[in-house]
Parts: C-alpha cells; sequence; structure tokens
C-alpha cells in the first residue's frame, strides 16, 4: 500500500481499483491548509491522463507489476511474441500496445515488457536502434546543417524526420523515447 | 548558482537595512523548542526532547508581551514533510512584530519593503519586475479580495456562511489560487473564523479573522495577522488544533503554558510571515525554491 507522501513521478499506483503512472507531481499547500497532492495520472491501460489532486489521507494499491526481460521472436498477425532467453517461454503481447515502435522492432532485440494482473501492457525497447533508410529525397553534398529535416522512411515502414545530408542507405539511430531521429551510424 | 546566492545576499541585507532604519529590534528566538505551535497542518521536526520551531511566532510574542516594540527576526524554521518546488523542510523566515498594530498597518509595511526591495536591486523602472514570463507591477496597485468574494467568483460558494474545511483547502488550491491575477500582487484577506490560527477575529464581523495572505505572480509569499490577544480563545483554539492532530493521527505537541501566560500581557499587535525563499524566487525569476537554495536536503 502506498500513502500519499509516497507520491511522486513515475510511481506505478492502484486508485479506484485502477492502474495508474504519475506522470506530473506537485506538492502544493496553500495557506495554514493540509498537504495537497496535485497529479497528472495515467490510465496504464488505456492511456488516457487524467488531473487529479489527492490529499494526505488517500492511499493506494501496489498495483500487480511484473517485469521480464524478452526477446523478439516474430509477428503472428496483431499479436507479438516474445520469448524469455533462459527458458524458451513464450510471451503474447497484442501489437497496439506498442504504438508505433511496433516498426521499430527487429529479429532477437532485448525488450522490457511489463505485465500488470499477468497482462502485458507496456514494452520498451532499447534507447536507442538503428535503422538503414530506405526512402528520401537525395541530400544536397556538403549541407550539414542540423536545423532543416525532411520526411524519410526506414526499413519497416517507421517514418520520421531527418537533417538534409542523410542519403538513402544512411543508417541513423532512432530515440524509441521520443520516436525521433538522433544521429546518423558511421559507414558500415 | 552564483547569480541567485549574490541576489539571495543583497536581499538579505536590503531587508535587514529596510527594519533598521524604521526602529526595529532584530532577534533571535530558539530554534530548538519544548512547544511549537499547535497547527492542524503544521509538522515539526523532532530534535531531541525538544523540537525544531515551524515558525519562531511564539516567542517574537512574548517579546511583544515583555514590553518590546517593533522586533523583526530572519532565520531558520523547519517543517516536516514539506518538499515541492516551492517547499522545502528547511527554510528561511522573515517574521515581524508591531505592539500596537494590526493587519492593515503589516499591509502597509509589506508595501514598503516590497518597495524598497525592488529599487535595491532593481534600480530605476524597479516596480515593473516578470516572473515566469508574467510582467507583474509590483507598485503601486495592489487588488484586495476577501476570501468570501474570492470563493463566491471562482469556486460558487460562500466559505464564511458554510464552513467546510476539506472543500476550502481543495477548492483554494484548485479553483481560487489558480484564477487570482497576476500582473499585480494580491491580498486574499478576511479568512472564515475556523481558518484563522492565530489571528484575532474581526470585531465588526466576527465570521471572519483578521488575516491575509499575499500572493505575487502566483506566489503565496506572506501570511498577517491581527494578532489574538485574548488567552481564551487561544487555548480554545490550541484544543481545537490538538483533536484535529489526534483524529489525523498526528504527533501533538504541549501548550506553550510560558506563551499562555505572556498573552495575559500582549498588547493589541500586528505579526507576519514572509517567506525568504519565495521572495528570493520571485526577483531571480527561478520556478523552484530549490534553484535560490546553497544546499538542498541532504547535499
Amino acid at each position: 500500500m502506498y500513502n500519499a507522501t509516497d507520491l511522486r513521478k513515475g510511481l506505478k499506483i492502484l486508485w479506484e481499483g485502477q492502474p495508474y503512472e504519475i506522470t506530473e507531481f506537485q506538492f502544493v499547500k496553500p495557506g495554514k491548509g493540509m498537504a495537497m497532492y496535485k497529479c497528472r495520472i495515467r490510465h496504464m491501460l488505456q492511456g488516457n491522463t487524467i488531473e487529479k489532486t489527492f490529499r494526505e489521507v488517500d492511499s493506494f494499491g501496489k498495483p500487480d507489476l511484473e517485469s521480464r526481460e524478452l526477446i523478439f521472436s516474430y509477428a503472428n498477425g496483431d499479436q507479438l511474441v516474445f520469448s524469455d532467453p533462459e527458458t524458451y517461454e513464450e510471451y503474447l503481447v497484442d501489437g497496439e500496445v506498442l504504438g508505433r515502435n511496433k516498426l521499430l522492432l527487429a529479429d532477437n532485440m532485448h525488450v522490457d515488457v511489463l505485465f500488470y494482473n499477468g497482462k502485458a501492457v507496456e514494452v520498451t525497447l532499447p534507447i536507442f536502434v538503428e535503422k538503414q533508410i530506405v526512402e528520401t529525397e537525395p541530400g544536397f553534398k556538403g549541407n550539414t546543417a542540423t536545423n532543416t529535416y525532411k520526411p524519410a522512411k526506414v526499413e519497416g515502414g517507421y517514418e520520421i524526420q531527418v537533417p538534409l545530408f542523410i542519403n538513402q542507405g544512411d543508417f541513423v539511430r532512432i530515440d524509441t523515447r521520443t520516436g525521433e531521429y538522433a544521429d546518423r551510424v558511421a559507414k558500415k | 548558482m552564483k547569480p541567485a546566492l549574490e541576489l539571495r545576499s543583497r536581499l538579505l541585507h536590503a531587508t535587514r537595512t529596510f527594519f533598521h532604519d524604521r526602529g526595529f529590534l532584530e532577534v533571535e528566538t530558539p530554534v530548538r523548542v519544548r512547544a511549537p505551535a499547535i497547527e492542524a497542518h503544521i509538522d515539526a521536526e523532532p530534535s531531541g526532547a525538544h523540537w525544531l520551531r515551524t515558525s519562531p511566532e511564539l516567542h517574537m510574542k512574548r517579546l511583544l508581551a515583555a514590553g518590546l516594540e517593533n522586533v523583526f527576526q530572519l532565520g531558520p524554521c523547519f517543517r516536516r514533510g514539506e518538499r515541492g518546488d516551492r517547499h522545502h523542510p528547511e527554510y528561511t523566515m522573515l517574521e515581524w512584530y508591531r505592539a500596537r498594530a494590526d493587519y492593515s498597518d503589516m499591509l502597509a509595511d509589506t508595501k514598503a519593503l516590497l518597495a524598497h526591495l525592488a529599487r535595491a536591486i532593481g534600480g530605476t523602472d524597479a516596480h515593473r519586475i516578470s516572473y515566469r514570463n508574467q510582467p507583474i507591477e509590483l507598485l503601486p496597485r495592489w487588488e484586495r479580495i476577501t476570501v468570501r468574494e474570492a470563493f463566491l467568483r471562482w469556486a460558487g460558494w460562500d466559505p464564511v456562511a458554510h464552513w467546510d474545511e476539506e472543500r476550502f483547502n481543495l477548492d483554494l488550491a484548485e479553483k481560487v489560487e489558480p484564477a487570482l491575477p497576476r500582473d499585480v500582487p494580491v491580498v486574499l484577506t478576511d479568512y472564515p473564523a475556523p481558518a484563522a490560527a492565530l489571528a484575532r477575529r474581526k470585531p465588526e464581523d466576527p465570521a471572519v479573522a483578521e488575516r491575509w495572505e499575499l500572493y505575487i505572480g502566483g506566489l503565496e509569499l506572506a501570511n498577517a495577522y491581527s494578532e489574538l490577544t485574548d488567552p481564551a480563545e487561544q487555548r480554545v483554539r490550541f484544543e481545537e488544533a490538538i483533536r484535529a492532530r489526534r483524529a489525523r493521527g498526528k504527533e501533538v505537541y504541549p501548550i506553550d503554558e510560558a506563551f499562555m501566560a505572556a498573552l495575559e500581557r500582549l498588547p493589541p499587535s500586528g505579526g507576519i510571515a514572509l517567506g525568504f525563499d519565495r521572495l528570493v524566487m520571485l526577483f531571480a525569476d527561478a520556478p523552484t525554491l530549490d534553484e535560490v537554495m546553497a544546499f538542498r536536503e541532504g547535499e
């Protein structure tokens, strides 16, 4: 069980029977009044965010969460199959859980999967993944400007904005936390 | 870091100059106390058989009762569990008290202090500042709004007529404070009597207490009273606060009997507590209190 004084950004709580992650947190105490905890909380299954001010007397459950490091095996329609590197046990994850990051998965990629009551609710990819550019307008030789971007498509169909000097066939690193271009990988 | 500490040092200096020039005596009262002021929602940090003070209020009023006229103090106070962008468990409080004065006199003092500090650090045009991209005219107009008016306008009910502590606190944080004007200082005044703390009731309207809070640019900066000088009513309020603390399972502090005895001799007085770190935040345009302190908790 958690008390209001345990609340902080990133904490995962069970509130009114539902699992939430605290995405923003502010301690407030107007005048001589009681302490309050202004939070934005994200429903871990539905993804929607609400604002809620908790009071000192509020308490919360600990959601039944378990994190496993798994390896991506293959996609079966909308279902993604991951396996435990030691036991080879397979786990099914709804493609929806990954959102756009689904396109960044690669065979044998190591990921962290968070299960709530035995159901996968969050898949965390490595922070950076390398992908080859399969489609973009030709770059301009010598143009190393880093503040002008153009659209590009990488293997797997993921679309991003890349700097002008990036060419088809180049490898780039993508930051999976933001989903954006990070840098170019030296030619292999 | 360095600019914030330089500004802080100049503000400390200018604050002391302001009070010394007006005939105030700078005093130092105990930091470790046997009986911290009893308030329902303020928790003291234990220190052996003592507690660390949450405010120097009780000792400063004892000095007035002993015959001093105008006293001020700048020093550390401690509140357990208060940690956030605008809270730190150890912080610096500026308090001043005046015999034969009331909360209106404290307001005039506060306005003069702010004007003096702005000039001391800002030079010409000093009364125009900006906090978090919000331009603020520090002078001459301070908007005065009663708690009743503010709640009727922004929360849709009257806490003076229908007191509900829980609802009052939640609506103050969620509806009233965010709606207060930010382009000029705002004085939220005349609190419902149950939220009087150590303020006296207004003689012509005993349903409210002579207490105000100052907000500048959304920052809650100071809390002022016409001091409660009636020992019988003071004892009732301490006992109510003790009951409220017990009901919430909070630690209960003894009533400071030396203070109670002094109250018998306390002249009508005005007093105010101003969060000095928040004042530095305002002038430094800092988003958090951490940025204007030399060290944070545990550093």
